[in-house]
């Protein structure tokens, strides 16, 4: 695999590195000092950040400037993009404004649908949905041009990636999405939260029987759990989320201010895991208002330092 | 049994309560009923099989508009008995009574009194 | 068939509040079938509207009426003979019947009685649920007869999308994910091959984004 973009993240990989995403979550006011403060406690851990386009629909600081922001601050952030709120007018416009940050990542997202948010009486606009914003990213750069079909000056060289869920819906259709997605141009590949790690590995062996792994990075997504309860939240409340019973309770049989550190430690357990995995090349962790703590899970997983590019 | 109640209460017989449509009830109060019941078989036991339940659906319908436009929904009901139960019709029709008189006549009458 | 519900009774109160004639017109085809705008209604809503002014001693005439159809010239016109006589005509039928009563008489208020809600089917007595939303390119052919732009409530073209549980949708477990049932479609016709198909990027200019629609058919126009 060699580099298409200037991506810091795809030369990671181009160069067979393990490669190593987490996300923050912008701040519900205008305040930058969060990201700056978020991005501190990761900056030496990671190859890139995501920054999330208003997750469960609820109303943040836009993505982007985030994403201007932590470029500003040297690092490598990955643009999320939501299908929902803007049209292809808008999507396009926003990949044009990243492109002139040189922010050389991209996202791309159906979203959640806007009744989870606080806005639920909104209208939702899917003028395009997760897989055709892959195909518009792609368009722009390797085409050098608007799907409209006019020549855009300076075209977005961006990774384009998208997301998986391994345990959704129906699982036979899993592996067939992802191609579905690989055809669409993505180039890597966010999956939800792994907690049921044999049938993650099912998965894999489903990508792997079709090649899959060779055409597109697939980064395994992790989510450290805090306490019990945020297990069963998790379990019983996040649509398309798998954790199996004992996951849970290993958590429930802490006493409460030991939870968080089985939580870390889970995690780490799940890292080496799924670090033997092939077709895995690396992690996208998302430390849910928890970033401090993912130095810790790096370290423990043996991915620390990072590869100088 | 020669069993008594109320002679105010007009009884309209019909072959089964599922004959009853929203729209007789509603007519019944415009015209000046201070109530409107209807007496089916018991649960489960419509000859018609689900007449009686097609009619509850009915009356609770029409309370539920009748309360929406101000007038108390409680003025209409459904009761069920079995063809035996000579006694239960006494005691409804007496209920029916009570709960009519506690209510007072049909506000509809005391507007249309009051315009004129 | 379009499928309406009923506004609430406190809602048409406000809207006709203030006429002294007013004329309740349901419409015979798609309203009855739903059973929100028919005969029947009519007259159930007629009869409720003038018990509630009844008991405030306001003596409103309410007369009832049912057209073969609102969204036709010829029927509306059998209106125009007793129009004169109301304040105001209260429509039971779908947005457009409403609307075309409302040009066909310019100097009558015309209010509407009933919520348009969607094109659909009637799955059992009482229950009807959405098929259509008239996006003017139907692509029912590329996923197995099941229109995930009126059944997925993000209008995948190419889903699902993580959400979906157990074959059910995120917003509401009660509804069906339509990306399952289009997989469990093409699968009974051995063609989940059609699935890796890309749908391409949607022309949405013949949907309502293109502005206000029409057909026109010169063959048949007079």
């Amino acid at each position: 695999m060699s580099a298409n973009t200037p991506s810091r993240l795809e030369k990671v990989l181009a160069n067979g590195h393990f490669a190593v995403t987490t996300e923050c979550g912008p701040p519900r006011g205008s305040d930058l000092g969060v990201i700056t403060q978020k991005a501190e406690y990761v900056k030496n851990h990671v190859d890139a950040i995501n920054v999330t386009d208003n997750q469960t629909s609820v109303t943040r600081l836009c993505s982007l400037s985030c994403c201007i922001h932590l470029k500003q601050l040297g690092l490598e952030p990955i643009l999320q993009m939501v299908t929902r709120d803007r049209n292809r007018i808008a999507l396009q416009s926003d990949i044009l404004g990243a492109a002139a940050f040189d922010i050389h990542n991209i996202l791309c997202l159906s979203g959640d649908h806007q009744s989870f948010g606080d806005h639920a009486q909104g209208q939702n606009v899917h003028d395009l949905d997760s897989m055709q914003l892959i195909q518009t990213a792609r368009h722009m750069r390797d085409e050098g041009a608007f799907l409209g079909g006019d020549a855009i000056q300076r075209p977005p060289q961006m990774f384009v990636g998208a997301a998986a869920n391994p345990f959704a819906d129906p699982f036979e259709i899993r592996v067939p999405r992802l191609a579905k997605k690989v055809k669409a141009g993505a180039e890597f590949i966010q999956t939800q939260c792994i907690y049921n790690l044999d049938k993650f590995e099912e998965w894999m062996k489903g990508i792997r029987d079709r090649g899959l792994h060779e055409e597109v990075a697939i980064l395994a997504g992790l989510t450290p759990f805090k306490s019990a309860g945020m297990a069963r939240f998790m379990k019983n409340k996040v649509p398309g989320m798998d954790v199996p019973d004992h996951v849970v309770k290993r958590m429930a049989d802490q006493p409460k201010e030991k939870q968080p550190e089985e939580g870390l430690k889970i995690c780490t357990e799940s890292m080496q895991r799924l670090k033997e995995i092939e077709g895995v090349s690396g992690f996208h962790i998302m430390a849910i208002e928890w970033e401090q703590k993912v130095p810790e899970l790096v370290e423990g997983a043996g991915l620390h330092p990072r590869p100088e590019i | 049994m020669r069993l008594g109640y109320s002679p105010d209460i007009k009884l309209i017989r019909v072959p089964c309560t599922g004959k009853v449509d929203l729209i007789h009830i509603l007519h019944a109060m415009e015209k000046g009923a201070d109530g409107v019941y209807l007496v089916g078989c018991l649960e489960g036991d419509c000859h018609f099989l689900h007449g009686n339940l097609r009619a509850k659906k009915r009356v609770q319908k029409a309370q539920e508009i009748l309360n929406s436009i101000g007038l108390e929904g409680e003025r209409v009901q459904m009761y069920n008995l079995s063809s035996g139960e000579g006694p239960k019709f006494v005691q409804y029709a007496r209920e029916m009574e009570e709960r009519i008189r506690e209510l007072g006549p049909n506000p509809i009458k005391k507007g249309l009194s009051s315009a004129a | 068939m379009i499928v309406a519900e009923q506004k609430p009774i406190e809602e048409i109160i406000q809207e006709i509040q203030d006429d002294h004639s007013v004329l309740i017109l349901g419409c015979n085809e798609c309203v009855t079938v739903c059973e929100a705008g028919g005969k029947k209604e009519v007259a159930v809503l007629a009869s409720a509207l003038r018990m509630h002014f009844m008991q405030q001693g306001d003596q409103k005439q309410i007369e009832e009426k049912t057209l073969e159809r609102q969204c036709d010239s010829e029927y509306l016109e059998e209106l125009r003979a007793q129009v004169d006589r109301y304040d105001s005509v209260l429509s039971l039928a779908c947005g457009a019947g409403v609307q075309f009563t409302a040009e066909k008489y310019p100097s009558t208020a015309i209010y509407p009685g009933v919520n348009t809600k969607f094109i659909g089917v009637t799955e059992e007595q009482g229950y009807w649920t959405e098929r259509c939303q008239a996006c003017g390119q139907c692509i029912l052919a590329k996923t197995g007869g099941i229109c995930p732009v009126s059944r997925c409530a993000k209008r995948l073209l190419n889903g699902p999308c993580g959400g979906s549980t157990q074959g059910k949708c995120e917003i509401n477990p009660e509804l069906d994910c339509a990306w399952q049932l289009i997989i469990d479609r093409l699968s009974s016709l051995d063609k989940l091959d059609d699935y890796e198909e890309l749908v391409p990027i949607k022309d949405w200019s013949p949907d309502r984004a293109g502005g206000p629609r029409k057909v026109v058919r010169e063959d048949v126009t007079s």
